[in-house]
């Protein structure tokens, strides 16, 4: 794993808030993947052109870097398939459910100070970190 | 025309993502990861990626008067429900388990690794059974905020 790089850290932190003022001012909406990806998926969204054309952007970013020489790799995934997919079940469900994930609510939403993201940030971060620490450390430490 | 624009945003969120390293479950879970070897990477990208949402925002608001897109679509009402709690939780703990998100996670779909493949499978698994979950039978108490409350934040 590369080591902390903070300048990377910041510049790409910087291209996501880009990223997520030019589609509020260019189509009004608000970069949340979950909602974006989601609203693929709901029945009966008249909308989804513009979800597709974002979800074919994100995608294709490795793609346009690779022509550069900077692949992606293999991502490190955990060698337990069952954990692999209740992970994405959990992230699936929970990101609709709680109306949003770290770009909605985590950028976006705490952009904008929304109560709503505030607190659901704070309650999925701290989710997180207490999952990670009874993986890594047995029970909470 | 929405869709080259949104195009253009999806790359440059991607772009975003890759630079910062967040592709990497293991930078994510590093972060998360507060007993163990710190990797504060996490902050700093949040914190790059507020400080320019929050002046764009800002910006937008001022002078931006009506934007150029018709429906401009905000997120819904800002009560926070039980919805709110246990969707978050649910989240976080799936995340905590990976370290993958859902914007980083259909990034590394890029990489055709059967594993990230998996977990977008199941994503979506999980998200459709948001949408098609038996409806619930309750009187109409929050009803009414319920498609107000699943707005795409």
């Amino acid at each position: 794993m590369a080591a902390f790089d903070p300048v990377s850290a910041l510049l790409g932190g910087a291209l996501i808030g880009l990223a997520s003022v030019m589609l509020m001012v260019l189509n009004g909406r608000i970069a949340g993947i979950s909602g974006i990806l989601g609203g693929i998926l709901a029945p009966g969204t008249g909308d989804k052109l513009w979800r597709l054309a974002f979800v074919a952007g994100l995608v294709g970013a490795p793609l346009v870097f690779a022509l550069f020489g900077r692949g992606l790799g293999e991502p490190e995934m955990p060698a337990n398939w069952i954990l692999i997919i209740a992970s994405g079940l959990l992230v699936g469900f929970g990101t609709r459910l709680g109306g949003g994930c770290t770009s909605g609510h985590g950028v976006c939403g705490i952009a904008r100070l929304s109560p709503r993201s505030i607190v659901a940030t704070g309650i999925f971060m701290a989710s997180a970190v207490l999952v990670v620490a009874i993986v890594r450390h047995g029970l909470g430490g | 025309m929405n869709a080259l624009t949104s195009l253009l945003c999806g790359l440059v969120f991607g772009a975003g993502l890759l630079v910062s390293g967040m592709t990497q479950p293991p930078k994510v879970l590093g972060f998360l990861d507060v007993l163990g070897r710190w990797d504060p990477t996490l902050a700093f990208v949040m914190g790059g990626a507020l400080v320019v949402s929050g002046a764009g925002f800002a910006l937008a608001r001022r002078y931006g008067g009506p934007l150029p897109a018709s429906r401009q679509r905000r997120p819904g009402p800002a009560q926070i429900d039980r919805r709110l709690v246990i969707g978050s939780v649910l989240f976080g703990a799936g995340w905590g388990l990976v370290g993958l998100c859902p914007g980083p996670a259909l990034e590394v779909v890029a990489s055709l690794s059967p594993k990230a493949i998996a977990f977008v499978l199941a994503m979506i698994a999980g998200m459709a059974a948001y949408d098609w979950r038996p409806a619930r039978a309750a009187p109409a108490t929050a009803s009414g905020n319920e498609a107000l409350a699943s707005s795409d934040d």
